[in-house]
């Protein structure tokens, strides 16, 4: 069973103070994301990313479309209680302590009353807040309420976690504990959702990730499959300083590093290559796939899109 | 009571008391005690009157205050702030969102008004030196007073689940004033002729008729309050509000949380 289902949802907000006109911040999105899966919403700021998530929650109501989360309508109030969500720049009540807050979190989620002491405690120590009891929200640093916010998001044992940006705010350690945290979810076989436009995040986490730009869904996939596609070329690396005419004429591009040389060649070029290098006797150390980063990726797709925008206008 | 709006009434109880709502209290303390001496020393045989006069209007004023300026931030104040956001992401309904809200705020009323009819008895008994049975329709206008306030937290919550902070204000505290003289509107619609009469009738209904709900004056010239308008006020206040909190939750189950 797919964790969300997400079948033509599409937003389109009217601006404007007399004359109203449409503003659509998101394209018909057609999405699934499998059970069990880490997956990567990415795009740049005012992409839609944040639209659709606030649709998924019911926060905002969608122009078409439906969706469909572990197996219920959307819009049932009790598939909730399965999902936790973390919003863009959370801000909290301020005039609670975190234990206060989490608490009431608990009982709106219906988090028994005997089990909300020991599991605030367990998540406050997961995302890394202590020494904060009595501490009022209001004197929390940015990092400390986002920490609260994903403490919030999985307090109750969710099957499904949202979370919008939740890097956001960390310093380098508090981003790897979270990456930690998502791993650690994963691991207990839950599905997290998450936008970002830290690519270097998601490639690092996610099972798929989708490209989200101007409101339209760009491309969608495993992040190897994304990566390894785009360019079909392989790194050649041989022992020595020597580069062969054979090579040269197959990569005019051959970087001499110490006692190696490496080369780029297209797939097709791979056996020419090895043959090259075997009839000049030269050790070959390795041959592996170029991969592309994700970063490369997302940028040809945004530029691609750009180049179609201006094409159509 | 579904549990949940439970939760959100008391977590919007502990909001105002954090925010230190009932400070008001000390203020309300302060001038009460200081007009009861002020009015044993000057007044002659009508220390009672001025009293429980003076007592219940501040009662009325200091809650009509609270009730607007907490009521009108209650929804926009969390939409601003996007605490909303994650208290609907979570199994609770709009609806039951709005309820808790106001019986949050009208909890914090009651606590507030409790605090000051003691206030307003202690008052009396330094200036009489004694209770007596009439002083049980002061208790019957501190009712009324609460029933007031139940309207007007309705009404600021309804304007807050659609409009901003400032408008909210200005809209509430006008029919605040407006139906102050529902009465008097009334009366005019009945003098009017045509169309002028329809427009003025309708206007007179539908504003909240907060004239029938003050019986300060009354309390105060130890009036004898029947148990029929006792019913009647009780049977239109709980009407009037659950109309107001139905506007509200319309309004709000259809707003785009941006």
């Amino acid at each position: 069973m797919a964790a969300i289902e997400i079948l033509g949802l599409e937003k389109t907000y009217r601006v404007g103070f007399w004359r109203k006109r449409p503003k659509r911040a998101l394209q018909p999105l057609h999405l699934t994301v499998e059970d069990g899966e880490i997956f990567g919403f990415l795009g740049p700021n005012g992409a839609g990313k944040t639209t659709t998530l606030k649709m998924l929650m019911g926060l905002v109501f969608p122009t078409a479309g439906t969706a469909r989360i572990l197996g219920h309508e959307w819009t049932d109030p009790e598939v909730k209680a399965q999902i936790g969500f973390l919003p863009e720049q959370p801000y909290f009540y301020d005039y609670l302590t975190a234990h206060e807050l989490l608490d009431y979190y608990g009982q709106l989620s219906g988090v028994p009353a005997k089990d909300r002491k020991r599991r605030i405690e367990e998540v406050l120590a997961l995302v890394g807040l202590t020494d904060i009891k009595g501490v009022q929200l209001r004197k929390f640093s940015k990092g400390m309420l986002q920490r609260a916010g994903i403490a919030q998001a999985i307090l109750h044992n969710p099957r499904l976690v949202f979370f919008d940006e939740p890097m956001s705010g960390l310093d380098p350690l508090g981003r790897r504990e979270v990456r930690d945290l998502m791993e650690q979810l994963k691991h207990e076989g839950k599905t997290v959702f998450f936008s970002t436009h830290i690519l270097s995040d998601a490639e690092a986490l996610c099972d798929r990730v989708a490209i989200i730009h101007q409101g339209e869904l760009r491309g969608v996939g495993a992040v190897e499959d994304l990566t390894s596609s785009v360019q079909g070329k392989v790194e050649i690396v041989w022992q020595g300083t020597q580069i062969p005419a054979s090579m040269k004429a197959l990569s005019p591009d051959c970087h001499i590093t110490g006692d190696t040389v490496r080369a780029v060649i297209s797939e097709s070029q791979q056996d020419a290559a090895i043959d090259a290098l075997r009839r000049e006797r030269i050790r070959l150390i390795a041959i592996t796939p170029l991969r592309t980063s994700l970063e490369a990726y997302f940028v040809e797709k945004l530029q691609s899109s750009q180049k179609t925008a201006g094409s159509s206008t | 009571m579904n549990a949940r709006i439970g939760h959100i009434a008391s977590n919007t109880f502990r909001e105002a008391v954090r925010d230190r709502v009932l400070y008001n209290l000390i203020a309300f303390a302060l001038l009460l005690s200081g007009a009861a001496i002020l009015v044993g020393q000057i007044s002659i045989d009508i220390e009672r009157l001025v009293v429980v006069d003076l007592g219940l209007t501040a009662v009325s004023l200091f809650g009509i205050v609270i009730a607007i300026f907490i009521g009108i931030g209650l929804v926009s104040k969390e939409i601003e702030k996007r605490t909303l956001y994650t208290v609907l992401s979570r199994p609770v309904r709009r609806w039951e969102f709005i309820v808790g809200k106001f019986l949050g705020l009208a909890g914090t009323l009651v606590v507030n008004t409790f605090f000051m009819a003691i206030g307003v008895f202690g008052a009396l008994l330094y200036v009489t030196h004694k209770f007596s049975a009439a002083d049980a329709s002061i208790l019957i206008a501190l009712y009324f007073i609460i029933l007031e306030f139940l309207i007007v937290c309705a009404l600021a919550l309804l304007f807050s689940s659609f409009s901003t902070p400032l408008l909210s204000a200005i809209f509430a505290f006008s029919l605040f004033v407006i139906g102050s003289f529902a009465e008097d509107l009334r009366g005019f619609a009945a003098m009017t002729h045509g169309f002028t009469r329809w427009i003025a009738t309708a206007a007179a209904y539908l504003v909240p008729n907060f004239s029938v709900l003050n019986v300060i004056s009354a309390a105060a010239h130890e009036q004898h309050l029947s148990a029929q308008l006792i019913l009647q006020n009780t049977f239109y206040a709980l009407f009037y509000t659950a109309m107001a909190l139905c506007g509200a939750v319309l309004i709000f189950e259809r707003r785009n949380l941006k």
